[in-house]
């Protein structure tokens, strides 16, 4: 990193310091301030996608389609999806990458701060459009968040402006957000680690976070490309997907799940490096194998690209082509595997701390082995053939996505949470969340596995009766679900407002981020970036990260005794 | 697998060996139970696909018992055994890795992995050569769909009409419609499976098979159903508003009655075939507001026999 690239990142000379609270309601272009920006909208937007999900279990509770109309169950299902993913976990990943990724490599900011306010700011726009759509005749996008053709360009009202024309807008600009904020994250990565920090010192956080953005990179441009030529189908007449125009309608399939399925990865890495980040800490030991996890990280993008086959080994694909995406699919378990070992071999004769985050942690990672030995059964074609569109596909990838994902984000919500916010949460409230989240999401998911065996098909607004056992059950676990989250609320907000002061490293963890004052000033490390002598996770090696560390941590103790 | 005895540096006693061995026969127990278990979590077999499907299951859930079973093994003794000391702020001892066990737990999954591929690449095959005899190539190749290679021609041919939101079962040869599928047992039968508006998914549980309904394709299936009984058949590919009504009834029956309900039907004047849909869509239109926008339904189908779907199902 030359020097020059340095005052570039931060020129022109940033006003005096707002540490005010209405900095995070403006065009701000400090990460730290757009991170929490994003996880704030992020929650404000599971809320609404979280209230759709109880409907919907609240539909399914019984057999008869009855507590909604049809047509409004298909839209609230569709909207589910679509916000949990779009207006979710992207938004929530993105805020941690925005706090994170500066902090942990030692740079002042992101690369291009203006371009990464942009990217933020377009998630509310996008979002407001989506919300909009409820609003518009006809109701919102019905078609799932597929939006498989023809379906989807039925259009029954025939107007111009219409919910599933609004979501593809709205997809497509989340789409521009995301690469806007990909190029940001894979640049910063690149070209603004400390001095010292070669690309095997760098934190496997941020490896995972380099993986899955240039995942974003590869794959958006797809789904953009194939959402576009759905929304010229659907308003301007063409057919690039209508059977009777001369187009194919498997074709989008194609587009979508060359993106799509990858997306996945682009969720589930992070969490990845979240939980490789967590486990050293909290068992006071070295990340187990630190090298091969991070480069287990990049075979999985090179895997994931070439697997999205196997979303529709029914729609009429070839033989060979299955076979072919089955075992590719069924790789991804290994490097996965030596992800898993690796974490389990981290906490293996440690000296285990069971705080909120490691509990969120150990329970990510409990459901996300289930999830992937549901997953190898779903790679596999003739089991697949029966299972797919099916609720165990539903079940398989809430365990993904809540079950290991979520779970991976509130932990890293409550690790973080006293660097960024300078405040402590509480740790009663924190166990109280895990607990309610972890029998939740096991009694909401698990369900959905014997019901998909039996051949219930996903998204279905009724259900024959031989159905009802496992839906009563799988309903009560999403209200003790929804339940779950308001402790978190709790705890967030009362924490932030009159919450114990944070040290500048609570957790006595290592890394570049502990080793600034909670909160880290608007430059980060400004002019005195540490240079970096060590690998991460030195735990109970003695090695000093940093040079002067030792100097460096005084002088911290000292502000905070003087503060 | 996460054989804990590979990682601890102490040479373990022999009772902790005996221990250790006595768990992973536990393991090895339950995953052998679960594995029978799995049979029971599935509809019954109703066709010759079905035990092929079940037994790569059963074979998945038996690995997949143990493989979890060892993983949370490790996590629970961890979490009991190896928690710090209260007021114990020193860090643990530092093993930064181990490169023979990183290749041993690469090695082990890839290999376990490969052998599920294989096996369901085995019965891939196997599911392709159920169907029946004769092998006259058509036209198109491409449209050999389904897991079966379609260049043959069958015993019965029925062609299947998908529509928002009906099925119809058209038999050519006895010039009979319905909306009720009638098969006759142990039968080798093709399907063509045709849509009139979006994809829909052909897919009987009892049979463990699904095909999509792709408009502008005519796609050939086959199947042998192998157990007389009523199955549903329902559509798996999202359809639009009546999509979880759009459900039909199978009845596979003797090549006697079979031959009957085929006399009987093609003898029966046209008439409205079964559509949830076309009498939930009446009702909707009285409501003052009904929800948001919807395509009409098709009108129902013009068959000889509308049959049930209705009657209680065997899966």
């Amino acid at each position: 990193m030359t020097p020059e690239f340095m005052t570039s990142a931060t020129f022109p000379a940033s006003p005096p310091e707002n540490r005010s609270w209405t900095r995070y309601f403006g065009f701000n272009t400090d990460a730290k301030v757009i991170g929490i920006q994003y996880i704030v909208t992020a929650f404000f937007f599971f809320l609404i996608g979280g209230l759709l999900a109880m409907i919907i279990r609240g539909e399914l509770i019984t057999p008869a389609a009855d507590l909604v109309d049809r047509t409004v169950y298909n839209g609230i299902y569709t909207m589910h999806g679509t916000i949990m993913l779009f207006l979710f976990i992207f938004p929530v990943l993105n805020g941690l990458n925005n706090l994170l990724i500066p902090t942990m490599i030692g740079a002042p900011d992101m690369a291009f701060p203006r371009l990464n306010a942009v990217a933020f700011w377009l998630v509310p726009i996008f979002g407001s459009l989506l919300i909009a759509s409820f609003f518009v005749p006809g109701g919102p996008a019905y078609s799932g968040w597929w939006s498989y053709p023809p379906v989807s360009i039925q259009n029954p009202l025939g107007h111009f402006v219409n919910g599933q024309g609004l979501w593809l807008t709205a997809v497509a600009l989340s789409g521009v957000s995301s690469i806007m904020g990909a190029v940001n994250f894979v640049t910063t990565i690149l070209r603004m680690r400390a001095p010292g920090m070669g690309f095997f010192r760098m934190p496997v956080f941020c490896w995972t976070a380099l993986a899955a953005q240039s995942l974003q990179l590869i794959g958006l441009p797809a789904l953009t490309g194939g959402a576009v030529m759905l929304l010229m189908d659907l308003s301007f007449g063409t057919s690039f997907y209508q059977a009777e125009g001369g187009g194919d309608p498997v074709l989008y399939q194609h587009f979508f799940w060359f993106y799509s399925h990858p997306a996945v990865y682009v969720i589930i890495l992070p969490v990845f490096g979240i939980f490789s980040e967590l486990f050293p800490v909290y068992s006071r030991k070295p990340l187990f194998g630190y090298v091969y996890v991070s480069l287990a990280s990049f075979i999985i993008v090179g895997l994931g690209l070439i697997v999205w086959v196997h979303h529709f080994f029914t729609s009429g694909v070839p033989q060979w082509m299955r076979n072919l995406f089955m075992v590719n699919t069924m790789l991804i378990s290994v490097p996965t595997g030596v992800k898993v070992f690796a974490w389990l071999g981290t906490i293996w004769r440690g000296k285990l701390r069971l705080t909120t985050p490691m509990l969120f942690c150990l329970g990510g990672l409990f459901n996300f082995v289930f999830a992937g030995i549901t997953g190898v059964m779903l790679a596999t074609v003739p089991v697949d053939i029966h299972v797919s569109n099916t609720y165990f596909v539903v079940g398989h990838f809430h365990y993904v996505i809540y079950g290991a994902a979520v779970m991976g984000i509130f932990a890293a919500i409550y690790h973080w949470f006293p660097k960024f916010t300078g405040r402590m949460p509480y740790e009663g409230l924190g166990k109280l969340h895990f607990l309610l989240t972890f029998v939740g999401a096991n009694l909401n998911f698990l369900p959905m596995h014997p019901l998909g065996l039996m051949g219930m098909p996903r998204r279905v607004s009724s259900y024959d009766p031989e159905f009802a056992f496992w839906n009563v059950l799988a309903s009560l676990g999403a209200f003790l679900l929804g339940v779950s989250i308001i402790p978190f609320l709790l705890n967030m907000v009362s924490a932030w407002v009159r919450g114990p002061k944070a040290p500048h490293n609570p957790w006595n963890a290592i890394g570049l981020e502990w080793l600034l004052p909670s909160p880290p000033p608007e430059d980060n490390f400004g002019e005195h970036v540490p240079t970096v002598i060590s690998r991460p996770y030195g735990y109970g090696t003695g090695e000093p990260l940093v040079e002067n560390q030792a100097e460096i941590e005084r002088q911290l103790t000292l502000q905070e005794a003087s503060a | 697998m996460s054989n804990p005895s590979g990682r601890s540096r102490p040479p373990i006693s022999s009772v902790g060996l005996v221990a250790l061995l006595g768990w992973i026969g536990l393991l090895i127990a339950l995953s052998w139970w679960m594995a029978q278990q799995a049979y029971r979590w599935l509809p019954v077999q109703a066709s010759t696909a079905a035990p092929l499907v079940d037994g790569l299951f059963s074979f998945e859930t038996g690995i997949g018992t143990f493989v979890f079973g060892a993983v949370v093994s490790v996590m629970v003794w961890v979490v009991v055994m190896h928690r710090a000391e209260k007021y114990d702020e020193t860090d643990a001892e530092p093993i930064e890795g181990n490169t023979r066990l990183e290749v041993v737990w690469t090695a082990i999954p890839f290999v376990l992995v490969m052998a599920i591929a294989v096996y369901a690449i085995q019965v891939n095959t196997r599911l392709g050569v159920l169907g029946p005899m004769e092998h006259i190539h058509l036209a198109n190749p491409v449209e050999e769909q389904g897991g079966y290679p379609a260049d043959r021609l069958p015993a019965e041919q029925v062609e299947v009409i998908a529509r928002q939101w009906s099925w119809e079962f058209r038999y050519p040869d006895a010039n009979v419609s319905t909306t009720e599928l009638h098969l006759p047992v142990d039968q080798p039968v093709t399907f063509r499976l045709v849509s009139e508006d979006v994809l829909h998914g052909f897919y009987i549980p009892a049979f463990r098979l699904k095909q999509d309904v792709i408009p502008g394709r005519a796609i050939n299936f086959n199947l042998t159903p192998t157990r007389e009984g009523r199955y549903r058949l329902r559509d798996s590919q999202f359809s639009g508003t009546w999509f979880a009504a759009n459900q039909a009834d199978v009845v596979v029956e003797s090549q006697e009655e079979y031959q009957a309900w085929l006399q009987h039907a093609a003898h029966q004047p046209l008439q409205p075939g079964l559509s949830d849909a076309v009498g939930e869509y009446g009702t909707r239109k009285q409501l003052k507001n009904p929800g948001w926008a919807t395509v009409p339904p098709a009108p129902p189908p013009q068959v000889n026999v509308p049959g049930s779907n209705t009657l209680p199902h065997d899966a």
